[in-house]
């Protein structure tokens, strides 16, 4: 009876050769009773970062103006975006000085660091991350998400590969989980831009 | 910022009736007083000098620093009155480590000449307090490169090829100006900070009367010791 499994969520990040996918099902519900299909979990933070909020969804929107906040005034101030790493370590910051009355959000953060090598990070509601070179999963079905990614994640994938991956894990994960579906949509991080794609699941 | 006394809270810097900031320009007086700084923006590379003449032959030389650095990848010197430069100093390296613990890199260079520069400011328009009886020189190599920014005491702030600030700085500057090449290398840089630095030098000029500081691109500010400043004075006599 987790407030943190309130509104359901299934996120995915994942990273392939010089790109980095995150994908998440467009679910908004009330404990068992789905309200809305088109719910939006997955924020673009700046070219080459996008931050994932599983959680409570008053918080998903609250902490998404925050850090879009907190993105325009470091844009102004120093005239240049924030590397994924920098992102990930304001969000960690962000959760922490809510140590003892935090934000119900386990954020994903998936980007392209210098060099075009891809940055996947993940965090507890109080902003301890967890660093992967593979995947990183968050929200109601995550034994799911975890199982999917370990069986179709491969190295250096390409940025088609990589969508299909996570489209796959997504779809498969949430048919099990009466949490998150209702469609689901993938973003797929590559230096040349990005390419975000809807998915219809079972809309059932 | 509030001093706690509202009968003496009104700011000390208000306007001549000719539009002078009178106590800024009394505050850039002390510093033109103070013992000649310099720094010389290199290709690859950043270099700070100072005159570290002291009153007494018995003060303990050792104990005397002028150069200090901020974060790793950035120093600073100045010209003036020494406490004040403390206190800025101590602000600064707190405003660098809390941005390195929001976003877990370095604080930029222009980032801590912007903020030390608004401390500065602050301090010409508040109550209770007087203007800091200093200019700085900040040297430090980030994503930017090299970069030398010099900010005085009205809380305006300057980027730099080379400057010099405190005493005799128009003579080093015009001696600066006739040295100056864009393509000088780091090497080449600190030569020409210890000639103009001897330029203007009361005295011999040896390894114990003046400080050294570099950073390169290995972006580490490296204070440099007695022994290190005699090789290139050697070098450049």
């Amino acid at each position: 009876m987790s407030i943190l499994e309130h509104n359901g969520a299934a996120i995915i990040a994942m990273a392939g050769k010089n790109c980095v996918a995150i994908g998440a099902d467009t679910r908004f519900g009330l404990r068992m009773q789905t309200v809305a299909t088109d719910f939006e979990k997955v924020f673009k933070m700046s070219n080459n970062v996008f931050v994932g909020l599983a959680g409570l969804a008053t918080d998903v929107q609250t902490l998404r103006n925050l850090l879009k906040f907190r993105l325009s005034l470091y844009a102004l101030r120093e005239e240049r975006d924030m590397k994924p790493e920098a992102f990930a370590a304001l969000l960690s910051h962000l959760l922490y000085e809510k140590r003892f009355g935090p934000y119900f959000i386990e954020p994903l953060v998936a980007g392209l660091k210098d060099g075009d090598q891809p940055f996947l990070c993940g965090m507890d509601l109080i902003g301890a991350p967890v660093y992967t070179n593979d995947f990183v999963v968050s929200g109601t079905c995550t034994p799911n998400m975890n199982g999917m990614c370990e069986s179709l994640w491969r190295p250096d994938m390409t940025p088609d590969d990589l969508f299909e991956a996570v489209s796959q894990c997504l779809l498969a994960s949430v048919d099990r989980d009466a949490m998150s579906g209702w469609g689901a949509v993938v973003h797929v991080i590559t230096p040349d831009g990005v390419t975000s794609k809807r998915l219809k699941g079972r809309m059932d | 910022m509030d001093t706690g006394d509202s009968s003496y809270s009104y700011s000390l810097t208000t306007f001549s009736r000719s539009g002078k900031l009178l106590q800024i320009e009394y505050a850039l007086m002390a510093v033109s007083e103070g013992k000649t700084s310099l720094g010389i923006k290199a290709r690859n590379g950043v270099v700070l000098c100072t005159d570290k003449k002291l009153g007494s032959k018995l003060v303990d030389r050792d104990n005397v620093r002028k150069l200090e650095s901020i974060t790793p990848s950035c120093g600073v010197v100045y010209a003036g009155v020494g406490p004040d430069y403390r206190v800025l100093v101590k602000k600064a390296r707190k405003q660098a480590q809390t941005y390195k613990l929001t976003y877990g890199e370095h604080k930029p260079i222009r980032g801590l000449v912007q903020d030390a520069a608004a401390v500065m400011q602050e301090y010409t328009q508040s109550g209770g307090v007087r203007p800091f009886g200093v200019s700085l020189l900040v040297a430090g190599f980030d994503d930017d490169g090299p970069q030398l920014y010099q900010v005085d005491p009205s809380g305006a702030y300057y980027g730099w090829k080379a400057s010099a600030i405190g005493k005799n700085f128009k003579n080093a500057r015009s001696f600066l100006e006739k040295r100056y090449s864009d393509e000088v290398e780091l090497d080449d840089a600190i030569h020409t900070a210890l000639l103009t630095m001897r330029e203007g030098f009361e005295g011999e000029m040896n390894e114990h009367n003046i400080e050294l500081g570099v950073v390169g691109e290995d972006r580490t500010f490296k204070i440099l010791t007695p022994a290190e400043i005699k090789d290139y004075l050697d070098e450049a006599n």
